[in-house]
């Protein structure tokens, strides 16, 4: 019983860890029309940030092992990351409070230099997850930002693997992002993300695949979890039905049919590789049985439940925030409607 | 080993002072503009409203910082004192969690909804945004202090048998006393920020003579709230805080105090430098049975020393820890005197003519935080040498695999983030205080004219 809340506990933490990641990383690629951009991000991208904060915030309550052993063991990317989302912010900010066209263009840059890296960190630290890390007995690593690119186990944060990761993660999200513009733009702009997005897709269906056999070369035991329980296999179908009807939306011009298939995707992956790790949360590149599972990481059954109480009640919650605040925002977004509102 | 303890401990005590710079204003802010909104509703004024707008932007700007370097505060838990984490996580995660799910979603929600949705919500639905606003900052800031105060007096855990703690009764981490008392305390400081800053603000515009009208509603309120929170934040919360210190910690009491010696009828200095070798008090100004009053009310009532316990277990820099604490208590003296002068004057119907009160008002406005930061050290160090009071040192509970070398990296990135968020944070607080609360984005002003007049839809 305990074990099932844990997991569902752990599904629906991956679950909106993609919101947060997903949502908030959906401005990779811009450099036209800006302002519009900005507006159609601007009342939900802190908000965003929020979901960042109560994820670390629930990794924390039910696995602090694995909050302790992981956080400190990728201590410079998180900190970087933590720079880079302060940058981003810094960016939008100034942005929309000055009208000099030189510094205007300067945090258009740094806005977008910083988003990349994120989508990049993202990716890779994900890879590290499914790769292994250099954990010892006590549950304990740290990684280097890089050693020599080998996956091995002396491990750094990026290697080979992980950097394909990092790309992975860049792509989908610049595709994520401008479907997501899309559907908040219309004209001019909308044609350029959807030009994007389109064009992208055979670079996604190629990395798709070239980072699955990559994940199969490193881990070879990947596979196990799909042979064991086969409803698993629900999850590749999910994300190749995705990138078809990806496609299929693109061709129909049905913007929001082609951001819930990104959607679908990004779930699907991300699914995926929990599934395929289950039961392992951090496994070791070390020695196996190192490695950290929902078992030897969970805190207390007293702990568990009772978060599990607050925490669905809590999640309901912003559910409920969230769809009211995108309801209230929805629709597209034109620059020069309500020029008199905040500065965006 | 050494050197990284020291760089951990430096960079988590940067990173929680900077940030709590902001939280504090937001906290003390939100009831004040619930009173605006408020007064704007019951006297149908809308030059109530233009305040609370005004007030909204500059609690927008210190809430988003506030947001950015609160992320860090919580990665650090993990990142630099991962073997806290992993020894106490099961606890005080709970709490930290709240704060995210609960208390962190309704005051951006509302916040949003407060700044950006004036034209779409009625006139009732905005003053309940406004008071969602404050209910989620005031819940944030008590699951916060609730975390604290679990380190301070750790309750409702057991040991499991890895030796980490997990929580064993909800109800005792969410209502542990020391929380409760440590809230009212740290609220009403947070509050004598927000009316300090709104007064200095008001004060500015009458002296400089622009937007009076607003000017001397800022003044009224912050005066008015100043006066009422910081006799509060001497009695009864200060008096509950300084109880609650001498029941469960009476070694950091005796070092705040720097009472070497268990002595009855303790006095109080109220000034002095402690000596840490000869173990005196050299030039003490002290008022004599005093602490024993204050701290048991009987005037000769025993008061434990530091003699009392191993010089191992005294806070490691007890000259510091009795300078911020006397900071903390003169500052808030000095508060109770300049708002009971500029309430005087306020009753007199005097304030706004009275110039030098003015200038003080306006040039006080930092002092708040200081006294707030030095309570806060006051805290913070006299719990040391403990990171749990009585469970875990300070020196068990940092990350061993991250080097000083590395954390020096991050804490001097720290320090450079920081500068340019204080950069960007003063440019954006001057152009609105420049800008002032005109009704430019007023919703109800048509573009020909300015004003509705008097307000009426």
């Amino acid at each position: 019983m305990i074990v099932a809340v844990m997991v569902a506990i752990y599904v629906l933490l991956d679950g909106f860890d993609i919101g947060s990641g997903a949502v908030h990383l959906i401005i990779a690629r811009n450099d036209t029309e800006r302002r519009t951009i900005l507006r159609a991000i601007g009342p939900v991208w802190d908000g965003n940030e929020v979901w960042l904060l109560a994820a670390g915030g629930t990794l924390y309550f039910a696995f602090p092992l694995l909050y302790a052993s992981s956080f400190s063991g990728f201590y410079l990317p998180l900190i970087i990351v933590l720079w880079l989302l302060m940058l981003r912010g810094i960016g939008i900010e100034f942005r929309s409070h000055l009208h000099d066209g030189l510094w205007t263009s300067f945090f258009d840059v740094i806005f977008s230099i910083a988003s990349i890296l994120l989508a990049i960190f993202f990716g890779a630290a994900l890879g590290n997850v499914v790769r292994g890390v250099p954990l010892n007995a006590d549950g304990y690593f740290f990684e280097p930002l890089w050693t020599n690119f080998h996956v091995g186990t002396e491990n750094g944060i990026l290697d080979w693997y992980t950097v394909i990761m990092g790309v992975v993660a860049l792509v989908t999200l610049v595709v994520h992002g401008s479907l997501y513009l899309a559907t908040k733009t219309e004209g001019e702009l909308n044609t350029r993300a959807r030009r994007v997005a389109f064009g992208l897709w055979p670079v996604q269906v190629l990395l798709t695949i070239v980072s699955l056999s990559a994940t199969l070369l490193v881990r070879p035991g990947i596979l196990t979890n799909f042979s064991k329980w086969p409803i698993g296999y629900v999850i590749p179908l999910v994300v190749v039905g995705s990138l078809v009807y990806l496609l299929v939306a693109q061709r129909q011009k049905n913007d929001k049919g082609a951001f819930l298939a990104s959607c679908g995707y990004i779930a699907g992956m991300l699914v995926g590789a929990a599934f395929a790790l289950y039961p392992n949360v951090l496994p070791a590149s070390t020695d196996p049985s190192f490695s950290l599972t929902i078992y030897n990481t969970a805190a207390g059954a007293h702990g568990l439940s009772v978060g599990f109480v607050w925490w669905t009640l809590g999640m309901i919650l912003a559910f409920t925030y969230f769809v009211f605040i995108y309801r209230m925002f929805r629709g597209k977004v034109r620059v020069e409607e309500g020029a008199s509102g905040h500065g965006y | 080993m050494e050197s990284a303890l020291l760089i951990h401990r430096l960079q988590f005590a940067f990173t929680v002072t900077y940030h709590y710079l902001f939280p504090q204003l937001t906290m003390g802010l939100a009831p004040l503009i619930v009173i605006l909104k408020t007064v704007a509703i019951r006297k149908n004024d809308e030059t109530y409203n233009q305040a609370a707008r005004f007030w909204a932007k500059i609690f927008g700007i210190n809430f988003a910082i506030g947001v950015v370097t609160g992320i860090p505060m919580e990665f650090q838990f993990g990142t630099n004192w991962s073997h806290f984490s992993r020894f106490a996580g099961g606890v005080i995660g709970q709490t930290l969690a709240m704060e995210g799910c609960f208390a962190f979603f309704l005051e951006s929600t509302f916040l949003g909804l407060f700044l950006y949705g004036e034209k779409r919500l009625s006139k009732t639905m905005h003053w309940f945004a406004a008071f969602m606003v404050f209910v989620g900052s005031w819940a944030s800031g008590y699951f916060i202090v609730a975390t604290d105060a679990w380190m301070q007096n750790p309750v409702g855990y057991e040991k499991a048998a890895d030796g980490s703690l997990q929580l064993a009764s909800f109800w005792a981490l969410v209502l542990n006393p020391w929380a409760w008392l440590q809230y009212a305390h740290n609220m009403s400081g947070a509050v004598i920020t927000g009316a300090f800053v709104m007064a200095a603000v008001g004060a500015l515009y009458l002296l400089s003579n622009q937007h009076v009208e607003q000017a001397r509603i800022f003044v009224r309120l912050g005066v008015i709230a100043g006066l009422i929170v910081s006799l509060l934040q001497l009695f009864p919360t200060g008096d509950w805080a300084g109880k609650m210190v001498a029941q469960k910690q009476p070694v950091t009491l005796a070092a705040m105090e720097a009472l070497f010696d268990t002595q009855h009828g303790a006095p109080l200095v109220i000034i002095g430098q402690p000596n840490m070798a000869t173990r005196h008090i050299d030039n003490p100004i002290q008022v004599p049975k005093m602490l024993s009053f204050l701290t048991y009310r009987r005037w000769n009532a025993t008061v434990k020393g530091l003699d009392e316990v191993p010089e191992t277990d005294w806070p490691q820099n007890i000259p510091l820890l009795y300078y911020a604490y006397h900071i903390m208590v003169g500052l808030g003296t000095l508060f109770i005197a300049v708002m009971a002068v500029a309430a005087f004057l306020l009753w007199r119907k005097k304030l706004y003519q009275t110039h030098w009160v003015l200038w003080l008002l306006m040039l006080m406005f930092p002092l708040p935080y200081v006294a707030n930061t030095a309570g806060w050290m006051t805290a913070e160090m006299g719990r040391q040498p403990w990171l749990v009071y009585g469970l875990m040192r300070t020196e068990e509970g940092f990350s061993r695999m991250v080097s000083a070398g590395n954390g020096w990296f991050t804490f001097l990135g720290f320090a450079g983030m920081y500068t340019l968020l204080s950069i960007l944070f003063l440019f954006l607080v001057r152009r609105e205080i420049e800008h002032g609360p005109e009704p430019v984005n007023a919703p109800e002003a048509p573009k020909s004219g300015r004003l509705n007049p008097v307000g009426v839809r």
